[in-house]
């Protein structure tokens, strides 16, 4: 139910982005979703991707500090207070959000958003109980 | 091993008239050959005959880098040239070159003191030396090469440089005892895991790391990593090269000094007065056996401390502890005394840190700044910045308790600092000169 995000230690210095999608580029790695967490001196790129083990072996390969994350890739209601329902549900129990990102791409009339908790399979339960739509790992390398 | 059992077990007070006696031969020697020294012993009165023991050696003057620097190149020659066999010369990263001159018999000597080294560390007759130390005009590579040829050991003369290569010939030789810097020990360790080399399929048993100083830490790192013992030698060109101390493999406490050879004192940097046994200050030597270029009371400008007491593998010769700087490495930020070593002690405090790290010095205004540029490794990182925020603060919070001065860390990519091929560059100072 999990999905495995990679994330990569990025130096705040030109060219450094354009040299990570460059080696997935060439790997044949597809970018399903993406976001740039960045502070003053570092950048922290998460990924979502098409083949995970392709991009690790490509990155690792040129030097990059590359590590794994499992995330919660949940299908949001495309409609106002679609997202706050899902927060609300999971405020109340107490679960964290690290930091959450949404994909470009649907599925269906949902909005499909990336959440790092820090419970998250008791996160998902909880997702599951209130009726939120969880997405299969496979369905979102695939998206 | 052992090469010498009688003169590196010899009893102190027999080792104290043997110093006392060699010492008065080569101050008569260099007063007759040397007018630098025959000048110095002339303004201070001093007779060679005057030197009755050892601890008359505190009425002798000092001598300082500087004063071989202002005899460049020979000038401090107590032999003619046609005596002198060989010329070696500092790396003059500091200055100008600093040229010492060796005769035949002291360059048996030298080869006396590598064996007894390379014994110390555990090796002997059979041994391959991997021998990755510079060869040339730098006294270590042909240093450890004459020894381990005087030993009885093969050596394999690789010298430093072209690490894939040496890992290859590490494999297909059979190298048994490593001889190289400690940051280049940490590079072919690297580079191994690259390749997937598992370096306990290596013959490799011990290496022999030294010319710059390293820590506690990154000895347990480098035998960990390449499953090997790990030990100091010291040596410096202006005394003899390596081979002036050695840690034994039995004990790893502190490289044994050749007291038979060199006379090791500990003076305060400050007032140049004689500290006791344990006290940490600048190691001054006299070599009391060279013909082509004694050296008396020479300033090292290394900071460490000695200890006298008969060490675990029956050695009588003084310790010395690791050089935890050099007074030529000592930073002076904001006013404050820093080694780089000692941020390397905090670095490598901290898990799954590396010690790849390089120290940049910078002035904003009146102020000096400090900023500490340290590798991101996989152990380390994290997906989330409050995490490695977090990071930056503990490094920046450990060094200003441990060093006392502040610095602002900055986290860079892996091999975003340049890696070593002999000693590492572990300063960048930007500051204007005064």
């Amino acid at each position: 139910m999990k999905v495995e995000q990679i994330s990569i230690f990025l130096e705040n210095k030109s060219g450094r982005l354009a040299e990570v999608t460059r080696l997935l580029g060439d790997g044949g790695v597809n970018i399903r979703a993406l976001t740039l967490a960045d502070t003053t001196d570092f950048g922290i790129l998460r990924l979502i991707v098409s083949d995970k083990a392709r991009a690790l072996e490509v990155l690792k390969k040129a030097g990059f500090t590359v590590g794994t994350t499992e995330v919660v890739a949940v299908e949001v209601p495309d409609r106002p207070g679609g997202l706050s329902g899902i927060l609300d549900s999971l405020g109340e129990e107490g679960i964290n959000v690290e930091y959450m990102y949404a994909f470009v791409e649907k599925s269906g009339d949902d909005a499909v958003v990336i959440f790092r908790f820090d419970e998250p399979d008791k996160a998902i339960a909880i997702l599951r109980r209130s009726g939120v739509a969880i997405m299969a790992a496979e369905k979102v390398y695939a998206l | 091993m052992v090469q010498n059992q009688k003169l590196e077990f010899l009893p102190r007070s027999e080792l104290a008239d043997l110093q006392a006696e060699r010492l008065r031969t080569t101050l008569r020697h260099v007063e007759s050959s040397v007018p630098f020294y025959r000048q110095k012993f002339r303004e201070a009165g001093l007779k060679p005959d005057d030197i009755k023991s050892v601890e008359d050696i505190s009425k002798i003057p000092f001598t300082n880098k500087q004063d071989l620097r202002d005899h460049y190149p020979f000038g401090l020659f107590a032999v003619p040239m046609d005596k002198v066999a060989r010329i070696h010369a500092s790396s003059g990263t500091t200055g100008k070159m600093t040229v010492v001159g060796y005769t035949l018999r002291d360059i048996d000597t030298w080869a006396e003191l590598m064996a007894r080294t390379l014994a110390c560390a555990g090796a002997g007759k059979g041994d391959i030396v991997h021998n990755a130390y510079g060869y040339g005009l730098f006294t270590g590579g042909l240093g450890v090469h004459y020894g381990a040829e005087k030993l009885g050991a093969t050596v394999i003369p690789i010298s430093g440089g072209l690490t894939k290569r040496q890992i290859m010939i590490l494999q297909d030789f059979g190298g048994t005892v490593l001889t190289c810097t400690p940051s280049y020990a940490l590079n072919l360790a690297e580079v191994m895991e690259e390749m997937k080399v598992d370096p306990s399929s290596l013959k490799l048993k011990v290496g022999i790391f030294g010319a710059e100083p390293w820590s506690e830490k990154m000895r347990e790192e480098i035998e960990r990593k390449l499953d090997i013992d790990a030990v100091d030698i010291y040596g410096l060109s202006e005394v003899m090269g390596p081979g002036v101390a050695q840690e034994c493999v039995e004990g790893k406490r502190g490289s044994h000094i050749f007291e038979d050879h060199f006379i090791a004192e500990i003076i305060d940097p400050e007032t140049g007065e004689q500290l006791p046994y344990g006290e940490r200050g600048e190691l001054v030597f006299t070599t009391i056996t060279k013909e082509a270029f004694p050296v008396i009371r020479y300033r090292t400008r290394d900071i460490t401390s000695l200890d006298a007491e008969t060490c675990v593998c029956g050695r009588t010769m003084v310790r010395m502890q690791r050089v935890t700087g050099r007074s030529d490495d000592m930073l002076i930020i904001r006013g404050v005394n820093v080694f780089p070593s000692q941020v390397e002690s905090v670095l490598m405090g901290i898990e799954g840190l590396e010690p790849h790290y390089q120290l940049v010095l910078d002035r904003l205004g009146q102020l000096d700044t400090l900023e500490v540029q340290v590798e991101v490794t996989e152990k380390v990182f994290s997906d989330e910045v409050k995490n490695l925020e977090h990071l930056g603060k503990r490094i920046e919070t450990d060094i200003k308790e441990y060093c006392a001065v502040t610095c602002k860390v900055k986290l860079v990519e892996p091999k975003g600092i340049q890696r070593s091929e002999g000693k590492a560059k572990r300063v960048v100072d930007n500051r204007p000169r005064q």
